[in-house]
């Protein structure tokens, strides 16, 4: 499986791509795999501030539903608008345009806590 | 976990596996909609080998099938299977199941959901008073189903039963791929067409059919297809699956499976089925599908335009291969008819769905 070494990782298998305090959130090669088919991607916390840990919205595959993880606390600035048509991309390139949110992150130290590649690997049963 | 002679090959193909019933079963290979596409518009093929059966056997086992179940298995002949039921006492449904006819009033198979096995056996032992002989085979038997508009070509050469021209619901017992004591049935849980094959787990028998099927069908596309497509695939054609659509506490009455219950004999729970088919059901099973965004799941209550709670759903999913969410659920009867606009609950939203047809589509 394909974990990018420039990402940084969640355990609800998240990743993290900095710029500035800007960060972009998707799902992880492995969530995808084990989600299967992705039908609908579901996210209405636009603009929204919110704590790490919240919920800012949810991935739909044809058999599973699955909540989606702020992984840093920040506000949400942008929803992914290819996502509406062709949430299928999500399977297809998790880490380029299956990308989920981009988010100004609150604290930019906070995403540095978060994991690595090579420690993501291990949780990911790599 | 238990496993069946296919798990394996299974992971070989890399299926993503996981439990289902106290089996290690292959969930998905290629993905779910590209298994049912392949189901829909070719041939794939089922490993279901955790599936129960049971054999009865002697003068009293057509009377014990007629005293357990709802459909009237005295119409069968040699060769011919019915849909039916075990009621439970308490008015619900303690598995569905097939009822093989294999020697007119004499040799019976039942074909059970796997997670009931152990319950069937212990309930229908019970009323086992005038030694029938009873055979629970499950754990040596291989069923591999496979489904398509292309499978029973893709059988045909393989053996010389008449598979092309075998009448639904109806089987043969012969040699497949060169293994002896075969039963092809022209069955399945997919609405595709096709055949399920039963054989003994004996030797190399499981690898040499499974073997045999794929290169058959290799100019076919045929594909192995994972519990997931199975899920998808027989909700589309609006067929119940126990433990979610039918339990011990749903009525075949309320779930439209009047026309496997059968009032010319007595069975447990007959007198108060047919009270309420001559009463009606105050719920009633109904396919529906989503006309806002969003996917019904198992649970979600289903409410009417005040907010008011009507039923619940019973199973849902995004149909693949169209852009379309469809559930069935249970609802007051009053809101069962077609094209009724009902709301399901999902998340903290409720979302606008109608009441269709079934099946799908």
């Amino acid at each position: 499986m394909n974990f990018p070494k420039d990402l940084r990782y969640t355990k609800d298998h998240e990743w993290i791509r900095l710029d500035g305090d800007v960060a972009t959130i998707g799902i992880t090669d492995f969530a995808q795999r084990e989600l299967g088919d992705i039908v609908y991607v579901e996210i209405e916390t636009a603009g929204k501030t919110l704590e790490a840990e919240s919920v800012f919205g949810t991935v739909e595959a044809v058999k599973t539903v699955s909540d989606l993880f702020l992984p840093v606390a920040g506000t949400i600035t942008e929803l992914n608008p290819a996502l509406a048509a062709t949430p299928e991309v999500v399977n297809s390139d998790p880490y380029g345009e299956g990308w989920m949110i981009k988010m100004k992150v609150k604290n930019v130290a906070d995403i540095h806590e978060l994991m690595d590649a090579d420690a993501y690997a291990a949780v990911a049963g790599e | 976990m238990k496993t069946t002679p296919f798990t394996r090959k299974h992971q070989q193909l890399g299926a993503k596996m996981a439990e289902f019933a106290g089996y290690l079963m292959p969930i998905s290979y290629s993905g779910i909609n590209d298994e049912h596409t392949a189901v829909r518009k070719n041939a794939g093929v089922f490993d279901v080998s955790h599936m129960g059966e049971f054999i009865f056997k002697g003068e009293n086992a057509l009377d014990l099938i007629q005293r357990v179940t709802t459909n009237d298995a005295s119409k069968l002949t040699s060769g011919r299977a019915q849909y039916s039921c075990l009621p439970n006492d308490d008015g619900g449904i303690v598995d569905d199941l097939l009822v093989y006819c294999i020697e007119e009033n004499n040799v019976y198979m039942l074909v059970v959901n796997a997670s009931n096995i152990e319950k069937d056996w212990n309930w229908i032992s019970k009323f086992n008073d005038k030694n029938v002989e009873m055979h629970n085979i499950s754990a040596k038997t291989c069923l591999l189903a496979v489904q398509g508009p292309d499978a029973t070509k893709i059988i045909q050469p393989l053996t010389e039963m008449d598979v092309l021209n075998m009448p639904y619901y109806t089987f043969g017992k012969g040699t497949v791929a060169g293994v002896k004591n075969v039963l092809v049935s022209a069955t399945g849980y997919t609405g595709a067409g096709g055949v399920e094959i039963y054989f003994e787990d004996k030797d190399e028998a499981p690898d040499v059919i499974w073997n045999a099927i794929f290169e058959a069908g290799k100019s076919y596309g045929i594909k192995p297809i994972g519990l997931g497509a199975r899920d998808t695939l027989r909700l589309e054609m609006g067929y119940c699956l126990y433990g979610n659509d039918i339990d011990d506490t749903t009525s075949p009455m309320e779930a439209g499976l009047g026309w496997v219950t059968k009032f010319s004999k007595t069975f447990p729970s007959s007198a108060i089925f047919e009270k309420q088919k001559k009463e009606g059901v105050k719920r009633k099973l109904v396919g529906f599908e989503m006309i806002e965004k969003g996917i019904p799941r198992h649970d979600y209550p289903i409410n009417d335009a005040g907010g008011k709670a009507i039923g619940k759903v019973t199973s849902g999913t995004q149909l693949p291969g169209i852009n379309k969410a469809i559930g069935m659920g249970y609802v007051e009867t009053a809101h069962a008819g077609i094209d009724t606009e009902i709301f399901i609950g999902i998340r903290d939203k409720q979302i606008r769905a109608r009441v269709v047809k079934l099946p799908f589509q």
